[in-house]
């Protein structure tokens, strides 16, 4: 393909243009793949190097350091206590007592189950006594897993604080061969309150995302390779173990049972997901900002009254607004009601349960009470941006003679359009993952038949989002399907998201507009 | 005969802008009603008694206080005190948090500051819809769940609510720096600084994340069932009321789940109301940052 010149590119035809940026696009995608591969290619040399430097680096600080240093290797903490400084002394040997007293009463198990997964699973003894039979629980595949997981964090921690250890020995013989005094336990204090005020500041909610987001997700990617699920609980009906890579295969397999594979339902419920995120985006920003831009007209009276109304969906809770709303299109709902009394249809339309043109008209009200959801939000952020357009901008426009939707297309779309790219597209990645919205209003329904076969009930409005929560629950729960299922949608939100960012203008032109 | 034209014209301009005014005038009275209509019917059907399920016309035919009166002999008074203990608790602790979190990532340049940033977008990347079956699970070990969900689920609302920091980062971002170099220059630690001299700045995004923090926890409903497992003394509001309107129960509780919508909604949309000039300037500021 020709590749244009700015000037040459300005003389091209609007047609032309738009082609020619669409094809840019698509080129740049290997270039862009190729600087990721690479980008990753750099990280792993980097972090080698780094390895390497740290290995260094100790092995150095140990055969140039001192006695106390040396000791420091076994005993955390000893150069410090040795050199006064008591605080962080004790706090070394603190975390070392610790680590070792947890590993050998129970660190040391969980790590020795987490290949197996557990032994012994639940079984029945033969009680002689009584003459019946004992349910005898083991193992507990789950715990295993989970304290695992748990048990390396805390080598990995460890690992991290012995070095610093180490560390500090070094800094602290080179303080004091350059006769300057030592920190004490009281300056540490004080510097926890000013120049490591950070540290203070971002321990406790660190701890949390640690403990209730980091380790529930690495949990759950090694659920995907596991064969976790309702019948093998890892406890009370069976013990689960590792499977590799069968569950992705599972999910990939174009031949199931019955002709039916994982494979192309997963495909029509993301074809559905994307499909549903790019309107449920779209619709409510422009109809959205076309709401912003009638109530900021002048002229226009009462405009804090009708943005109170709008707002009202944004402060009454979800549950209750959706469900009514889902209810009030039921078949014996309002809705119909009123239709039927006015005489404008002869039948109760079946909102919810049509699976007519694969249940269009449930996908098409779903999207339609969305913008009755989504419109008031956009309405005030589109609100905000517009009043700090330049009034001038329109001004020398109206004198040049641009008409009203020359002005919208040529001002006011791309300064709101450069402003809210970012918006944009984390609202597209948190519509793709919009759970209350389908769930509320239609829970999937309606059911689609050709796809049932398939763990979870789908239906036709089943974002990959609902149907992963459908086969997380009932009886024959498959965990591990969600697991897989869970990292595709973060494959599938992660690359969009990769592929979108750095071409946002707002990213890559930051100074355009200011 | 030029300065005629002129005049013409501006004549001209004002009849269409009058025009153009009057039609977004009827687009918004007809936008507002379609925005009112179920409210609207939700108030009404709260009121209705001659029939307790669903039913096609809007205006009752006998009116009454009974579905009010009824809701009292349900759980619904724990549910609802459940929600407001969780939200109360939840406004107060999660707001310190989010502001520890974004005011060091605004504020702070310290080594591991970049890669935090970017772990946390790409955590937020995953659907956290995952992460309930474990939190479940371990919840349970710790006897947090069933009757015992409320300080369960405060528990992971607040553990996890650092990762929402982008909209108070956005606004400590606009607050000078100059002005803590001054007063670091005058010897004020940082914790003074923040104490002192951030915090009185930052009063609307302060009320913008304790208004977010109160009312998020009145629309949970996923994650509050997973927690209370069927158990009616730990649920909240969305978990207890979603029963209602199930295919066994609508038709004896739908009335009933309207005058429990209003209850629960009536505090919430007051309290929105009032606060709404901060909560407009935070989702503005959040949309403008990314």
């Amino acid at each position: 393909m020709k590749q244009y010149s700015d000037l040459e590119y300005l003389q091209l035809s609007k047609w032309k243009k738009f082609c020619y940026r669409i094809l840019c696009f698509f080129r740049s995608i290997p270039t862009a793949l190729k600087n990721f591969v690479f980008g990753i290619g750099r990280f792993f040399k980097n972090a080698a190097l780094a390895v390497v430097r740290e290995f260094k680096d100790i092995f150095f600080t140990f055969k140039d350091g001192d006695v106390h240093t040396k000791i420091s290797y076994a005993v955390m903490g000893w150069g410090n206590l040795a050199r006064g400084q008591i605080l962080r002394g004790l706090l070394f040997l603190l975390f070392e007592a610790v680590f070792i007293f947890y590993m050998v009463v129970s660190g040391g198990y969980w790590l020795s189950m987490l290949p197996s997964l557990g032994k012994v699973g639940p079984g029945k003894i033969y009680d002689p006594i009584y003459d019946v039979y004992v349910y005898q629980y083991n193992d507990n595949s789950f715990k295993i897993l989970l304290y695992g997981v748990l048990t390396i964090f805390f080598i990995i921690a460890f690992i991290y604080t012995w070095r610093l250890n180490v560390k500090q020995n070094k800094i602290a013989e080179d303080i004091i061969k350059s006769g300057k005094p030592l920190k004490s336990g009281r300056d540490d204090l004080r510097s926890l309150v000013d120049d490591k005020f950070h540290k203070t500041l971002l321990a406790l909610p660190l701890t949390g995302i640690l403990i209730f987001t980091v380790l529930p997700i690495v949990f759950m990617i090694l659920v995907a390779f596991t064969n976790y699920d309702g019948s093998h609980d890892g406890f009370i009906n069976g013990l689960f173990g590792w499977q590799g890579f069968e569950n992705f295969r599972t999910l990939f397999s174009w031949k199931g049972a019955n002709g039916h594979s994982y494979a192309a339902t997963f495909g029509e419920i993301l074809t559905w997901t994307l499909i549903w995120a790019v309107f449920a985006t779209f619709t409510n920003y422009f109809l959205g900002m076309f709401v912003a831009m009638m109530i900021n007209k002048k002229g226009v009276r009462v405009k804090k009254l009708w943005r109170t109304i709008l707002v009202m969906t944004i402060a009454i809770p979800q549950f209750i607004s959706l469900l009514y709303v889902s209810k009030m299109f039921a078949k014996n709902g309002i809705v119909n009601g009123v239709l039927l009394d006015l005489g404008w249809i002869k039948q109760a339309i079946d909102f919810w349960g049509s699976t007519a043109n694969n249940g269009l008209l449930a996908r098409v009200l779903v999207i339609v009470i969305n913008i009755w959801i989504g419109i008031p939000y956009l309405m005030l952020i589109a609100t905000g941006i517009l009043m700090n357009i330049p009034a001038d901008l329109y001004e020398s426009a109206k004198i040049d003679g641009a008409s009203g939707w020359k002005q919208y297309t040529k001002i006011t779309l791309p300064y709101m359009l450069f402003i809210t790219g970012p918006y944009l597209l984390t609202q597209f990645t948190s519509n793709m993952n919009n759970f209350n919205v389908i769930f509320l209003l239609t829970g999937g329904a309606p059911t689609n038949a050709s796809a049932s076969w398939a763990s979870g009930n789908v239906g036709y409005t089943d974002l990959l989002i609902t149907w992963l929560f459908k086969i997380t629950t009932g009886e024959d729960a498959k965990y591990y399907l969600a697991s897989v299922v869970g990292i595709m949608v973060f494959v599938v939100v992660a690359l969009i998201t990769l592929i979108v960012y750095n071409r946002l203008p707002s990213v890559k032109n930051e100074e355009d507009f200011q | 005969m030029r300065e005629k034209k002129t005049v013409k014209r501006h004549l001209g301009l004002r009849a269409t802008n009058a025009i153009s005014n009057s039609v977004i005038h009827v687009l918004l009275v007809i936008i507002s009603i379609i925005w009112l209509i179920p409210f609207v019917c939700i108030v009404l059907q709260s009121f209705r008694l001659e029939l307790s399920g669903p039913v096609g016309y809007v205006i009752p035919k006998q009116w009454g206080f009974d579905n009010y009166a009824a809701l009292l002999r349900t759980d619904f008074k724990q549910w609802y005190i459940n929600t407001f203990i969780i939200a109360l608790v939840n406004a107060a602790l999660q707001t310190v948090i989010v502001l520890c979190m974004s005011y060091t990532l605004s504020r702070f340049r310290f080594k591991m500051r970049g890669a935090l940033m970017r772990l946390m977008m790409i955590l937020g990347l995953f659907p956290g819809m995952l992460t309930m079956i474990i939190l479940y699970r371990v919840l349970k070990d710790l006897g947090l769940t069933e009757a015992n969900a409320v300080p369960g689920l405060i528990l992971v609302y607040v553990a996890s609510s650092g990762m929402g920091y982008y909209v108070s980062k956005g606004f400590f971002d606009t607050i000078p720096k100059s002005l803590d170099e001054a007063a670091r220059v005058d010897g004020a630690t940082r914790m003074q600084v923040l104490f002192k001299i951030i915090l009185p700045l930052a009063k609307p995004i302060v009320i913008y994340t304790i208004l977010t923090a109160f009312m998020a926890p009145w629309g949970d409903y996923v994650f509050a069932r997973y927690i209370s497992f069927e158990n009616p003394v730990g649920m909240n509001v969305a978990v207890g009321m979603y029963k209602w309107l199930t295919l066994d129960q609508i038709n004896s509780n739908y009335t009933m789940f309207c005058a429990g919508g209003v209850i629960v909604a009536i505090p919430v949309t007051i309290l929105f109301l009032c606060l709404q000039r901060y909560y407009v300037e935070g989702v503005t500021g959040g949309a403008v940052k990314g």
